[in-house]
């Protein structure tokens, strides 16, 4: 299985937990050698989510993730669509994605 | 699994709005968007023709989407509005100074007029020096009862019809749940209006009252608008945060149920034997307010006075605790006035009746002056040294003068030391009432201090009191 490349991007001060860079490409190895004891075969955004919080997020977990999820408050964007039209967490990854996490527990 | 869009336009949906559940296409979406503001500001009246409107702009996302929509549908639907800007900053370095950056950029970009006010000239404080003063709890009272008459006095500088707000669904919700978790009924009342504003002030208005923060952002993405996106540094403590967390769980649950509050806060009725405050004018400044005193006027003399948290809680416990502040500052006047006293009495080691010429030397303040001058034209009495003595007619009569002073009938020789006692005491206590007295001492102060340099140093340390012959102040 070749590596999954995907592009993660961050909005609306998400990108502050992630040393402020907005745009990212990352390659996802296959999913059995990182996580030996999963069940599927494919990326999905539930691992996505691990993914990043064990490799990206550099500082306050909780402000980013909620239990299996997203905390509520940050948007989920799958090549500009909102990820409820995709099954949210369930939704596979495909080569070239953008997932975009938009923050929107600020000011206005 | 792409999903066609509800309206059947036949393009594919790019989002589920989180108030309808309907999956939209882009441009369905801002059509909707548009619209329904449209319809909140017709239905409400917020408007009319030819109106001045100032829109409070932070540079956040709801005040850049507000005036991008209000400047949109103003062409679209002919308000025949005059649109312009109106910007408070607070002095909260690394927010506040950054996002008056974006509203900038925002008035190059729909070409409105700009206006920036800051606290720092209105009230001579910043956000940063409150904090300071304060700590960091209760400071968004602070900062949100100050913003207010910001905005109405910034709004009076422009002339304007009504200033418009960027309020939006979500943050009605959490208010109303803000206002049901502390109680706060008179505020239950008001914060899910439309329109807030009374007899002779500037009214403020929400268009996007009924606007999901959701779909602000969504529409902000989309029309690739930009604005500033940083948590307010002092936010992590307010206590709306509770409030947010609990409505966005619920959110997840059942989108619909922040329409839902707000329906709730708009319909809820108070009973009739429940007391409201009525709207007046602060006997200070003028500005509206439901107490004797508007808040600001309040939070301003504690942050003036040292006491931080006059202000916050009941406007009862304000009354109380200046009232203990004045006291307070009284008590401490005359005790400090009673410790300079004893300060001095101590090093004046008074043994026999003898008083230490040496320590006279330093001259203290008047009042020091007067119970020395008191002490020893009593004490040394025919009982310290010859040189004295000699001078006894002028510091008799000067005795006396003192003793009708302060009623006393003149004592006997050899009873100085119980005088000296006595004289102390009525001294202290005269002290701060008779600080006039000062004035009529002066001219006797003058004729004993010459007294006193001629003479020896009597005092051989015969008391044992070396230490005390240094009087430090």
């Amino acid at each position: 299985m070749e590596p999954l490349k995907i592009h993660i991007q961050f909005g609306g001060g998400a990108e502050l937990l992630f040393d402020k860079i907005k745009r990212r490409e990352v390659e996802l190895p296959a999913l059995k050698k990182y996580y030996p004891d999963c069940k599927h075969e494919k990326w999905l955004i539930k691992d996505l989510l691990v993914w990043i919080k064990d490799n990206l997020l550099k500082e306050r977990p909780e402000l980013f993730l909620q239990g299996d999820s997203v905390r509520p408050g940050i948007l989920v964007l799958i090549n500009d669509a909102d990820w409820e039209l995709y099954g949210e967490l369930d939704y596979e990854l495909q080569q070239n994605d953008t997932i975009m996490f938009i923050s929107t527990l600020h000011g206005g | 699994m792409p999903v066609p869009c509800r309206t059947g336009c036949g393009k594919n949906a790019m989002l589920k709005r989180p108030k309808t559940g309907d999956a939209l296409c882009k441009e369905c979406f801002f059509w909707a968007f548009e619209t329904e503001i449209h319809f909140t500001i017709t239905k409400g009246e917020l408007f009319k023709k030819g109106d001045s409107v100032a829109v409070a702009a932070s540079g956040g996302k709801d005040s850049t989407v507000l005036a991008h929509v209000l400047k949109t549908l103003n062409e679209r639907y002919n308000y025949g509005l005059n649109l312009m800007l109106l910007s408070i900053d607070e002095g909260i370095t690394g927010y506040r100074d950054d996002s008056l950056e974006t509203v900038k950029q925002n008035r190059d970009d729909y070409e409105m007029a700009l206006k920036i006010l800051s606290y720092k000239e209105l009230y001579g404080w910043t956000m940063d020096e409150i904090v300071a003063q304060i700590g960091r709890k209760n400071n968004c009272t602070f900062c949100g009862v100050f913003r207010r008459q910001a905005l109405d006095r910034g709004a009076a500088m422009l002339n304007v019809k009504c200033i418009a707000t960027g309020h939006n669904a979500d943050d009605i919700a959490e208010t109303v749940l803000m206002n049901v978790l502390r109680g706060d009924i008179a505020r239950l009342k008001r914060c899910t209006a439309i329109s807030t504003g009374s007899e002779g002030t500037i009214p403020r208005v929400k268009p996007l009252k009924y606007t999901y923060e959701k779909e602000i952002v969504m529409y902000a993405h989309y029309k690739k608008l930009v604005y500033f996106s940083t948590e307010c540094v002092f936010a992590p403590n307010a206590y709306r945060g509770h409030a947010r967390a609990l409505l966005k769980d619920m959110e997840k649950i059942r989108p619909t149920c922040i329409m839902d509050i707000i329906y709730s806060g708009e319909t809820m009725e108070v009973k009739e034997a429940v007391s409201l405050p009525s709207q007046r004018v602060c006997i200070r400044c003028n500005f509206v307010s439901s107490q004797e005193v508007c808040k600001a006027c309040v939070l301003l003399e504690g942050l003036n006075k040292g006491l931080p948290k006059l202000g916050i809680g009941k406007s009862s416990k304000a009354k109380r605790m200046l009232e203990e502040y004045n006291a307070k500052q009284h008590k401490s006047l005359e005790e400090a006035i009673k410790d300079i006293n004893e300060e001095y009495e101590k090093n004046n080691c008074i043994s026999k009746g003898k008083v230490c010429r040496s320590s006279c030397k330093s001259k203290q303040t008047a009042q020091i002056n007067k119970t020395h001058k008191t002490t020893s034209e009593t004490c040394c009495n025919g009982q310290s040294d010859e040189k004295l003595n000699t001078d006894n007619d002028i510091t008799n009569s000067k005795v006396k003068v003192l003793l009708k002073e302060y009623g006393l009938s003149e004592p006997a020789q050899d009873d100085s030391s119980n005088l000296i006692a006595v004289k102390i005491d009525h001294s202290n206590t005269e002290k701060v009432g008779n600080a006039t007295n000062d004035d009529d001492f002066e001219v006797d102060s003058h004729n004993t201090d010459e007294q006193i340099v001629d003479e020896d140093d009597t005092c051989g340390g015969a008391c044992g009191k070396i230490d005390s012959l240094h009087i430090s102040f």
